[in-house]
């Protein structure tokens, strides 16, 4: 049986371990600004970006890896679910 | 100073010779030609004389890369005053800084900034006029407000000014050890020169397509505007917000039919990595030209073998004295190399020699201080006159040598080998970072009692900056709260990888800070 995947849990739990190692979880939240605020260079969200790709076979637009798309787990949540449909 | 004009003359002789041709094209949102560059820039011009702006004032350029951008530069120029280009996405009170402090008399810039760049301005000083855009792209927003404000006062038509080879062309602000941003004054000479010497070694054709990478306030972009423009050339503008991604930029580079490409190393090390290069059609390459730090024999490798066609060069020098030294590798990258290529030989308008610590020059093969001189170097500082003459070397017959700062050894064939720093100043995706403006940056946060940033090569990414904070109390920011506080502070580029609190900080027997301790656990 096919569930939907928890995109939001996921990509919570990839940003801490590859990039906030030490962090405590209840700081990084769905709404935090994770480019605008720092958080995630350009790198780590080109590396972000990939990881998810080769994970679960998703290919994003270029025009979908922008700050737009990208700035909060709540949002690459959502571009990641609409994606993996 | 052979044949002395100022900068903005390459443009008017390139559109008089070339008016129907495309000067500047920005993807998606249109292109425009020399003719009405030369016209849109001559409005502002005169919008600006209007205003009260006069040869040897300063303008600040606030705005994304656009043609609006472009179009702007000139018509700055073409008042006689330098532009004073600054990030658009740094924190606003580091761009109120720099504004206030080169004391522009005119800002053009996008209304969205506006609100931020005004109440940050206010606490340092009495706000200049602001042009206000509203937006930035394709040129229209700059013609709509030259057209609104013709409508409630007509300007006068001024002339473009004979900017003496000395004048200021612009500012551009780099890093600063202090904590604040310094602007580095380069002339008209300047840039005419270095404009010139690109001619001879590149010999750019009306045909090419220039990629426009950089962004305004990064030195590379002289290269790319004033040298695409003074040849009828086009030059296609690659907005920030897309640079760091890989595939757009490879299909870019196949569709708008880039013929000479210039970036800083860590962005063609994305292309060969993650661009797909090899199933596009990259045939227009003839050029590739780096700058900015050293390009990993790796990711040159992989770049080399997926293009083999184009010619590449290695281009080294500090916003300072833009390019100073060049050196062409030619592919392929042998697989035994693993020693980064030279940054090669001093350019013909300069002249270089290599020093050690007592400033008496060394024989080939040792290492010392490149020092620079030559119509390419910079005025100096902006009211900066202590830190001005400390970057020079003065000869006794009077000749200035600017002192890179860089440790070089020159080979016995008269090329350089970059060897590493004498200060605190990194370079990180082609950005020049002082590790001391990040450290300033931090003692701002209340709970910080002592902090210390250092960086150490890294294999993938070039150099990695770590910093060490100890606190005032038992009380310790988190990961998150010290990054966002940094974004609010410094430029993102500048942000650190790695945070760590430790109970104090290490040190030396002398009770400084025992950097290379730090540099051990960085």
């Amino acid at each position: 049986m096919e569930t939907s995947i928890d995109f939001r849990r996921i990509v919570k739990d990839y940003i801490l371990e590859e990039f906030l190692p030490g962090e405590n979880p209840d700081e990084l939240t769905d709404d935090l600004p994770l480019i605008s605020g720092g958080i995630l260079d350009s790198i780590a969200t080109l590396k972000l970006v990939l990881h998810f790709e080769e994970q679960y076979g998703i290919v994003l637009e270029a025009h979908e890896a922008d700050k737009e798309h990208l700035d909060t787990i709540r949002s690459i949540a959502s571009l990641l679910t609409s994606k993996a449909r | 100073m052979s044949n002395p004009r100022p900068l903005h003359q390459f443009l008017c002789d390139a559109a008089a010779l070339h008016p129907s041709r495309i000067a500047v094209v920005e993807p998606e949102r249109g292109a425009i030609s020399y003719a009405a560059l030369d016209a849109l820039s001559d409005r502002l011009r005169d919008r600006l004389v209007t205003l009260g702006v006069r040869p040897g004032d300063r303008v600040g350029l606030y705005l994304r890369k656009s043609i609006d951008a472009i179009a702007a530069i000139y018509g700055i120029l073409k008042a006689g005053a330098a532009y004073v280009p600054v990030d658009p996405d740094a924190p606003p009170p580091r761009n109120a800084y720099i504004m206030h402090n080169c004391a522009v008399r005119a800002v053009v810039m996008e209304r969205r900034l506006e609100d931020r760049f005004s109440t940050e301005f206010f606490e340092l000083g009495e706000l200049p006029p602001l042009l206000l855009l509203d937006g930035a792209g394709g040129g229209g927003p700059l013609a709509r407000l030259l057209d609104e404000a013709d409508a409630q006062r007509p300007a006068a038509a001024a002339k473009n000014a004979m900017s003496p080879p000395e004048d200021l062309a612009y500012i551009l602000y780099t890093s600063g050890s202090t904590g604040k941003p310094k602007g580095v004054m380069l002339s008209h000479d300047n840039a005419v020169s270095f404009v010139d010497w690109c001619s001879a070694v590149f010999e750019p054709q009306p045909d090419d397509r220039f990629s426009s990478h950089a962004p305004l306030h990064f030195d590379l972009s002289i290269l790319d505007i004033h040298v695409a423009l003074k040849h009828g050339a086009a030059l296609v503008l690659i907005p920030e917000e897309r640079g760091k991604d890989a595939l757009h930029l490879a299909r870019l580079i196949a569709e708008e039919r880039i013929s000479i490409w210039y970036s800083a190393p860590s962005i063609l090390s994305l292309m060969a990595q993650f661009g797909d290069l090899r199933s596009q059609d990259c045939s227009s390459l003839r050029l590739v030209l780096f700058a900015g730090e050293v390009f990993p024999v790796k990711h040159l490798r992989t770049l080399c073998s997926q293009l083999p066609q184009p010619r590449y060069f290695n281009l080294y020098g500090p916003t300072e004295t833009n390019v100073c030294t060049y050196y062409e590798v030619v592919p392929p990258v042998p697989d035994e190399r693993t020693s980064p290529y030279p940054i090669g030989k001093v350019c013909e308008h300069l002249r270089g020699k290599v020093v050690d610590e007592h400033n008496a020059p060394v024989k080939p093969g040792e290492e010392g201080e490149l020092c620079i001189t030559g119509s390419g170097v910079m005025q100096g500082y902006w009211s900066l006159p202590e830190r001005t003459a400390e970057s020079f070397l003065v000869d006794d017959d009077g000749t200035r040598w600017y002192r890179t700062g860089d440790i070089v050894v020159e080979a016995a064939d008269g090329n350089h080998i970059y060897r590493g720093r004498r200060d605190r100043m990194v370079k990180r995706r082609g950005y020049r970072v002082e590790l001391g403006e990040i450290e300033a940056g931090l003692y701002q946060h209340p709970l910080v009692k002592e902090v210390a940033v250092v960086a150490v090569p890294d294999a993938e990414a070039g150099v990695r900056i770590s910093a060490f904070l100890s606190s005032k109390g038992t009380d310790k920011a988190s990961l998150i709260e010290l990054k966002r506080f940094c974004a609010e502070r410094i430029p993102l580029y500048m942000i650190p990888d790695h945070f760590k609190w430790l109970d104090a900080l290490p040190k030396t027997s002398t009770d400084k800070t025992d950097y290379q301790r730090l540099k051990e656990l960085g």
